[in-house]
């Protein structure tokens, strides 16, 4: 049973990825639709394979560490497993909607979605430090390819930018990987942290930690780091700018917070974390202020990702040298941020490339007067805004709520004004789109619409972020279980 | 002082060189030729120091062959990415970000095309 869930997880993608290179744009969708069904039901049966019996440790093949793969099938993994199964199709069946099929480049989106679902899945799944970094270029090179595919300068330049900022994180990352195996021969993150807990020599082993550590916050987009994130996802076609901002930066993030959590009790220091969590609160403010400056409504929602992020990397200072019930409480925020972010930011993508469509322009003020002709994708924004801002019964609001009481439990309380500030940052920029929208006095009297189609996708997105408040028990309980679970091996 | 060692160490110092380049040179291509550099470099790196024990380790060996696979395929995009820029926008270069957005302020074109 759990033989061919895993084989279906890991080989579809690779094969669907082939199999839409060779057909066109149509076919190419029938295709993916198909591949999307077996993709989502395998990923559902995993999580309550998990659920049920627990995490395990499966290696590739009958292969065992170090030449086999070996990976590891736990709750947050499968929490996270399901969740780019929910965004993904989410994604795939918008774009089948939403691209133009007589455009013919148009048809390498769907090879594309498909290496970057595979190399998502490799990446939570991964335990082997090489194959993650396989894992990691795979999105990085997908995702890059998707950013291009606009086809126009601007979005070729976007594209480079980003290209550029990924090798480098991934090298940096790699570099590390290389210091590690040096020196203890093992590639396996659970290898290197028994090694470490057995006590043998820590100088090099630290700058290789902070190494990563640096890489994958570049390919995260943590300020000061964050320069090209909102050209890449504000230029890119609307399900990619969903894909990218919901699950690639998520990809890089998770691997920072693995090796963080294995590794942080011999190599972290209180300097590292509390500067990476003080790079997270600036980003929250810097993304949230940009935000609020932009002329361009997918900037807005893309500079939001920037400081969204900077909440995430508040696991690091929560997490140094607390309690294990605060350590748990942070790692459930941080779930709780991811999964909610992920589905809030993709409901606003979508929903503000069909305002987008509708008023023919992507400037924020050129929205006066949409609100009597696309009342449903404005609600979509604005409900997806209300999960960003983090008022209950929302998803960002029990993270927040989680952040908080980690915070004072830790006394650590200058995070609190981040949390609160952050909010309030986030409800201005949503609000700012909303104004524009309500204006009436517009000179524009023809709106086009889109199909009802495209307009119930971003609306289910949105929903399910909201309600992720109230089902975060069962969430987080599959979740917990197994990092218990996770810390015994 | 062993020889595997001096490997890891000019392994070290290529990626010192290719960084430099890749932070300073704004030429796409000398750019690209520069991450190719740093990549040779941590494979150096990842071969020298891992020979600690009695004979070469050969489980790097086989992570570096898939590592220049990866740094093909990336090289490979970022020429046609690089080519497909210089027919469009005539650079060779990435423009300065503020001056950039400066001009962006003006009145500008729908990116998004209807979709259908």
């Amino acid at each position: 049973m759990t033989l061919l869930l895993m084989a279906g997880l890991l080989f579809t993608p690779l094969a669907w990825a082939v199999l839409t290179l060779l057909a066109g744009f149509r076919r190419g969708r029938g295709i993916t639709w198909l591949g999307i069904v077996i993709q989502v039901l395998v990923s559902l049966a995993l999580w309550a394979v998990v659920a049920g019996e627990g995490g395990f440790q499966y290696p590739l093949g009958g292969w065992q560490a170090p030449l086999g793969i070996e990976l590891r099938v736990d709750g947050l993994a499968v929490t996270f497993v399901l969740l780019t199964a929910l965004v993904a199709a989410a994604s795939g069946l918008h774009a089948g909607f939403y691209l133009d099929p007589d455009k013919q480049w148009h048809r390498y989106f769907w090879p594309l979605f498909w290496f970057l679902w595979a190399g998502l899945n490799v990446v939570w799944l991964g335990n082997d430090l090489f194959n993650l970094y396989v894992g990691l270029e795979l999105i990085s090179l997908s995702a890059v390819g998707l950013v291009a595919l606009g086809g126009q300068a601007e979005a070729l330049r976007a594209a480079i930018r980003y290209l550029m900022a990924a090798l480098l994180g991934s090298l940096a990352y790699l570099l590390g990987v290389a210091l590690f195996y040096g020196q203890f021969g093992s590639l396996s993150l659970s290898g290197i942290a028994f090694a470490l807990s057995h006590g043998s020599a820590q100088g090099a082993a630290g700058f290789a930690l902070i190494l990563m550590l640096f890489g994958l916050a570049l390919k995260t987009a943590l300020y000061p780091m964050h320069w090209w994130l909102p050209p890449a996802h504000g230029i890119a076609r609307s399900p990619v700018s969903a894909l990218l901002s919901a699950l690639v930066v998520k990809g890089s993030f998770y691997i920072a917070a693995r090796l963080w959590l294995e590794l942080e009790a011999p190599l972290g220091s209180l300097a590292l974390a509390q500067l990476l969590g003080i790079l997270g609160s600036i980003a929250v403010f810097w993304g949230g202020w940009q935000a609020l400056r932009q002329p361009k409504l997918k900037q807005v929602v893309a500079y939001s990702s920037v400081a969204q992020i900077g909440y995430l990397f508040l696991l690091f200072p929560l997490t140094w040298n607390t309690t294990e019930a605060v350590a748990l409480q942070a790692q459930q925020a941080m779930t709780l941020q991811v999964i909610s972010h992920a589905l809030a930011k993709a409901a606003m993508f979508l929903s503000a490339g069909n305002l987008i469509l509708s008023v023919g322009s992507n400037r924020v003020n050129a929205l006066a007067g949409v609100s009597h002709f696309l009342p449903f994708s404005l609600f979509s924004f604005g409900l997806a805004g209300v999960s960003l801002m983090g008022l209950p019964p929302t998803g960002g609001f029990a993270a927040k709520w989680l952040f908080l009481q980690a915070s004072l439990a830790t006394g650590q309380w200058w995070w609190l004004v981040v949390l609160v500030g952050g909010g309030l940052l986030s409800a201005a920029y949503v609000f700012r789109v909303y104004r524009a929208s309500f204006v009436e006095d517009s000179n524009i009297d023809h709106f086009f619409h889109p199909a009802r189609r495209l307009e119930i996708i971003p609306m289910v997105l949105a929903l399910l972020s909201l309600g992720l408040g109230l089902i975060a028990e069962p969430v987080l309980s599959v979740m917990a279980l197994v990092f218990a679970n996770g810390e015994g091996t | 002082m062993t020889p595997s060692l001096l490997y890891a160490l000019a392994g070290a110092a290529l990626c010192g060189i290719g960084l430099f380049g890749f932070i300073l040179i704004s030429h796409l291509l000398r750019k690209l030729l520069a991450f190719n550099l740093m990549g040779s470099g941590v494979f150096l790196v990842l071969v020298g120091l891992a020979q600690h024990r009695s004979g070469p380790d050969p489980v790097p060996q086989a992570l570096v062959l898939t590592g220049i696979v990866v740094a093909i395929a990336a090289t490979a995009l970022a020429v046609v990415l690089i080519r497909r820029y210089y027919h469009l926008a005539g650079k060779t270069a990435l423009d300065d970000a503020a001056r950039e957005t400066l001009r962006d302020q003006g009145s500008r074109q729908v990116r998004e095309e209807p979709g259908e």
